[in-house]
């Protein structure tokens, strides 16, 4: 037990306790003080704590070997769990993630993220594992998309993108930089294109959004064979066709005869592929070859994301998608939430309104305040400070991980190591980012502070499987 | 395993991309709990319900502390129409004695849009208004099986007695522009409207309170906020005593009934006013709750104006009552003295104007000239002051002496009582001859003024105060009709004594002359043995029959009361005006009529005066 990393429990035990007062504050009741009953939220997620610091102490006994043994086994015993939830499921609030046993219904989604972690540190720590081979790419993205997918399956679209963190351990693994910058800029384009889509240019025929994604495409193009060759001309040419021909519809279209002008910008961005994979044949250069895909895949992304948009996502979704892009004001509709959020954040102040003494949580103005929006009880009771404060814990926490992980001496510590913190990464930044407004309203909990027995015991496995293997590195 | 450095150096892309993202939420914090101020008045209007503590109205009584008006505690049904889902309709319309039918049609009523443009079904709609305690009595027990429903205290005015209208006066709903006066008031407050109500709101009204109350997201009330501790009590307002002696205005009323008039009664001593009755009057209590504005305008529409108070809003030629005050200009002008006697041949004759008398011994002096109402005598006053060119230098200055008396006397202008509506009057100055005239004008154009006819009016509480001005031989106390407030102070003008010009040696020949009208003059009907009444009475000329009117006071030495009668086309003073006037002060004096003054009253009482005859 020496060698265990007690600054990182340290900090557990700190998110703990903070997470159990915010559940006090949130699940408060005034006159009903009743913090350590068991029939009140916060006594009944003080007893989740206690259990979960058994197991955790129980999984720091155990023979670390026993994950490497088991993790396959693991992931597919819970696979089949995942498959079947949802046919267990009575459905509460249009989820079927929950299943019931006996008088607690426990949530497997939240175990499935430990056991994927294991699987795929388990796949991609084999000696003759590379992300340029084919067939391991494959296969580790497939072990992340299979829970995905299940846990589309039970409505739990919130869920399943937490999944998307293990690219981040992916990268860390080798994967190319290209793609994580490629999923990353197709979230920036669809957030443009879909926030824009209904606004017109001067002309009334050309959505903003498409027009100004396009140029955005073409600009990076450039940037990208200005820096992967040397020649100027390409790049010039690229820009000049783009912006060029650009300027002579946009003018055309305002001040001749009003047309789409994204529907030209498709064939000149058509074009500039065209001119791209001429170049790459003539100077053979590898490099030219994935920008013309990057440019032909950002372009059949644009076109795709509003089929997606509209075909693809819960309805619920595209209004809180919508909601957050701005595009949808009501505040008392699906704006509610996260404009109640924000009052309760905003009428905090810097040091707050003390324990139990806010208003907005305590009335019930946030929804799911002690669940989803938990942050809010934070940031209204404790202010500024206590809000930075819990940001800065779990900035530290997550920077000790990637100190331990890199620390690992095994690669399966260190996927495992890396899986866990791009975890806590993603929760971190959609929970509270949502609650602050910033991202789209995904219904994921806060690790250690969201109300809960299933997520704060995913979590502390998640944790505790790492330290262990951290201790016996 | 071998180390892949150029891998390991993504540990920094990943720590510096959460270090920026920790970095733009902890800006965003910053924005939203530093930075910007209004999430926290969000927050409060979100959170907070504010409501309003209603004071009790200040009650009002007698000056022999007789309740007047005071507070009734009505009930309003209300409910929330969200709420009351699944009630037993039944046992509702029994609880609250109301049928099935006035059931349902209350609830089309309440969400029809167009009758109650503030329905909401998530905010309460008022079922029933002003029902009884009794009448809600039985429902307010079961209210716990009616969810949603709610019985809401309110206070209405309510009047012990059918009497005093005019001067009590009544609260009604607020008007935009009170609430632009006042940012006290709100939408829905109560504010005085005419009378004691409106001339004392501030008193009346007390101090509102708050409570504040939490409620969450779908407005249900969670509780005090803190216990209550920054809840503001209400402050009850002041009880109001008034001068008024209700079962003399009782007396009065009858008297006037079924005439139109007035009759104003002061305390010479203190200005406090004993009675102000205004005839037609009506019962107060039509004017509570929600039946006000229907029995408003059938009263405003009443050809014969109800709702005037003739006593304060009635300008009349006041007739003889006003010689009395001719009488002191002249005998402090020197115009005359006690002995001073001018002729009257039937009336004031000379160059080719007649003013008629009736008969009398003549010449005389001002004693028998005040106590046979002599026209003669104060045409003559009056020709010789205006003409008396070597005292004055001009008519307009002599105009202008005569003009000050008057005003001492509390005439042409608001005496300032304390109620809202006073008219002033009018006393002519030399300008408004000069305009008139086109400055070619003398005492003979102008001597009808002199008998209180022509230019000259005045109100009944002016005449009523020259009456107490005389009784306190000089001065007088600005007249008023709140004599206490409880935890206040009335305001000093009514304490302060107002000196007329004239000495109080002339008084005495006046009240003299007056007390003497009494014993064998006019007012010989107003002669009560060992009261010593004062008595001057008045035959205004008026276009139709004349007015009946009279002053007076009593007893002669160390006076109580100081009464004025006015009844419209009343004929002569002592027709209507003495025995009024008579059985006011006999009231006032002994605390009841005798027998026959009783038969007087009832006979009075009973009298009718037909005004459908008269042009109005």
């Amino acid at each position: 037990m020496r060698s265990v990393d007690w600054t990182t429990i340290i900090i557990y035990l700190l998110l703990l306790a903070a997470g159990w007062l915010s559940v006090c504050g949130a699940s408060y009741e005034y006159g009903q003080p009743d913090f350590f009953s068991f029939n009140s939220r916060a006594g009944k997620q003080l007893v989740w704590i206690n259990l979960s610091l058994v197991l955790g102490f129980v999984i720091l006994k155990l023979d670390e070997k026993i994950y490497d043994w088991l993790a396959y086994i693991f992931y597919a015993f819970m696979m089949l769990v995942l498959f079947v939830t949802p046919f267990m499921s009575d459905g509460i609030k249009g989820s079927y993630s929950w299943i019931k046993l006996g008088s607690v219904s426990i949530q497997p989604a939240e175990f499935a993220k430990f056991v994927t972690a294991l699987a795929l540190a388990k796949f991609i720590s084999r000696p003759s594992f590379t992300m340029r081979n084919a067939r391991d790419a494959i296969i580790s993205t497939s072990l992340i998309l299979l829970p995905m997918l299940l846990i589309i399956m039970q409505r739990e679209t919130g869920s399943a993108l937490v999944y998307s963190a293990f690219f981040l351990m992916l990268y860390r693994e080798g994967m190319s930089g290209f793609i994580l910058f490629s999923g990353i800029i197709s979230v920036v384009y669809f957030v443009i294109g879909i926030r824009f889509a209904e606004v017109m240019m001067p002309d009334g025929a050309t959505p903003v959004g498409e027009y100004a994604v396009l140029l955005l495409i073409a600009a990076i193009t450039a940037f990208f064979l200005n820096i992967y060759q040397k020649k100027k001309w390409p790049v010039f040419t690229v820009l000049g066709i783009n912006i060029g021909g650009a300027a002579l519809m946009t003018a055309w279209s305002t001040y001749v005869s009003p047309f789409d002008v994204s529907h030209g910008l498709y064939i000149v961005a058509g074009l500039t592929t065209l001119f791209l994979i001429w170049l790459w044949l003539k100077e053979r250069i590898g490099s030219i070859f994935y920008i013309s895909l990057f440019t032909l895949g950002s372009v059949l992304f644009l076109y795709s994301a509003d089929y997606a948009f509209e075909r693809i996502l819960e309805p619920h979704q595209k209004v809180r998608i919508n909601v957050v892009l701005g595009l949808e004001d009501d505040p008392s509709g699906a704006g509610y939430n996260v404009n109640q959020s924000k009052i309760a954040i905003g009428s905090g102040g810097f040091a707050g309104k003390g324990f139990l003494a806010g208003t907005q949580t305590k009335l019930k103005y946030v929804p799911e305040q002690d669940t989803d929006f938990i942050f809010c009880t934070i940031g209204e009771e404790q202010g500024f400070l206590g809000s930075v404060a819990v940001l800065i814990l779990f900035t530290i926490l997550i920077l000790r991980l990637i100190y331990l992980s890199e620390r690992q001496r095994s690669r399966f510590a260190r996927v495992y190591g890396y899986s866990v913190l791009s975890i806590f990464f993603f929760h971190l930044f959609i929970n509270i980012g949502m609650v602050l407004g910033l991202t789209p309203v995904i219904g994921i909990p806060l690790p250690f502070f969201s109300y809960g027995g299933s997520s704060l015991w995913g979590f502390s496995i998640l944790l505790f499987i790492f330290l262990r293997l951290d201790a016996s590195r | 395993m071998k180390r892949n450095y150029r891998l390991e150096k993504r540990k920094y892309v990943i720590a510096i991309s959460l270090i920026i993202v920790v970095a733009i939420y902890i800006a965003r914090l910053f924005m939203l709990q530093i930075v910007s101020d209004d999430y926290k008045k969000y927050a409060d209007s979100n959170a907070f319900l504010h409501r309003t503590q209603y004071p009790s109205r200040g009650v009002i009584y007698d000056r022999d502390g007789r309740l007047m008006v005071y507070n009734q505690t009505a009930y309003d049904v209300t409910f929330v129409p969200t709420e009351a889902k699944g009630v037993d309709t039944l046992n509702l319309c029994r609880s609250l004695g109301i049928t099935r039918e006035f059931f349902n049609k209350r609830m089309k009523e309440i969400s029809n849009r167009r009758l109650n443009p503030g329905y909401s079904p998530y905010t309460n709609q008022t079922f029933m208004t002003q029902l009884s305690a009794e009448e809600c009595g039985m429902f307010q027990e079961k209210l716990f099986e009616f969810p949603g429903f709610h019985v809401q205290r309110r206070t209405i005015r309510q009047y012990m007695q059918p009497t005093s209208a005019h001067i009590l006066g009544d609260i009604g709903e607020v008007s935009p522009r009170d609430i632009k006066k006042d940012p006290y008031y709100v939408q829905g407050d109560y504010i005085g409207k005419v009378g004691v109500e409106a001339s004392y709101e501030e008193e009346l009204r007390g101090q509102k309170g708050e409570e504040i109350l939490l409620r969450d997201a779908r407005g249900r009330l969670k509780g005090r906020y803190k216990g209550g501790k920054y809840d503001i009590p209400s402050t009850p307002g002041h009880n109001l005593t008034l001068g008024i002696d209700m079962r003399l205005q009782m007396l009065a009323e009858r008297l006037l009934q079924n005439k139109v008039g007035s009759v104003v009664a002061i305390e010479p001593s203190t200005g406090e006013i004993l009675c102000m009755v205004s005839a037609p009057t009506f019962d107060p209590r039509m004017m509570v709750g929600r039946q006000r504005g229907s029995k408003h305008i059938q009263l405003a529409r009443d050809p014969l104006k109800p709702l005037l108070n003739r006593s304060i809003m009635g300008v009349y030629p006041p007739g003889s009552t006003f010689k009395p005050t001719q009488a002191l200009i002249f005998l402090q002008e020197g115009i005359i003295n006690k002995a001073t006697p001018y002729p009257c041949s039937r009336g004031f004759i000379h160059a080719g104007l007649r003013v008629g008398c009736h008969g009398h011994p003549a010449p005389l002096p001002i004693i028998p000239a005040l106590a046979t109402s002599c026209n003669s005598f104060f045409c003559w006053g009056l020709y010789h002051m205006i003409g008396a060119r070597r005292k004055y230098g001009s008519v307009q200055n002599a105009m202008s002496t005569w003009r000050d008396y008057m005003v001492s006397m509390g005439y042409g202008y608001k005496l300032g009582v304390d109620l809202p509506g006073e008219k002033r009057g009018m006393i002519p100055n030399a300008e408004y001859y000069d305009k008139a005239y086109r400055g070619s004008w003398n005492g003979l154009t102008i001597i009808s003024i002199s008998i209180g006819q022509g230019e000259v009016t005045a109100t009944p509480l002016q005449i009523a105060n020259l009456g107490a001005t005389i009784a306190n031989r000089g001065w007088y106390i600005t007249p008023h009709i709140v004599k206490e407030i409880e935890g206040g102070q009335i305001k000093p003008i009514y304490s302060q004594k107002k000196h007329t010009m004239v000495d109080k040696a002339n008084y005495e020949i006046v009240a003299e002359g007056m007390r003497q009208a009494v014993v064998g003059g006019t007012c010989r009907r107003a002669e009560i043995a060992g009261l010593d009444l004062c008595g001057k009475t008045g035959t205004a000329q008026n276009r139709g029959r004349d007015h009946s009117a009279f002053m007076g006071f009593g007893p002669k030495d160390n006076p109580k009361i100081a009464v004025a009668v006015y009844v419209e086309n009343g004929g002569w003073g002592a027709t209507y005006g003495v025995p009024i006037g008579k059985l006011i002060m006999e009231k006032y004096l002994t605390g009841e009529l005798s027998p026959e003054s009783q038969a007087l009253a009832k006979e009075i009482q009973n009298r009718k005066i037909n005004y459908g005859i008269y042009k109005r």
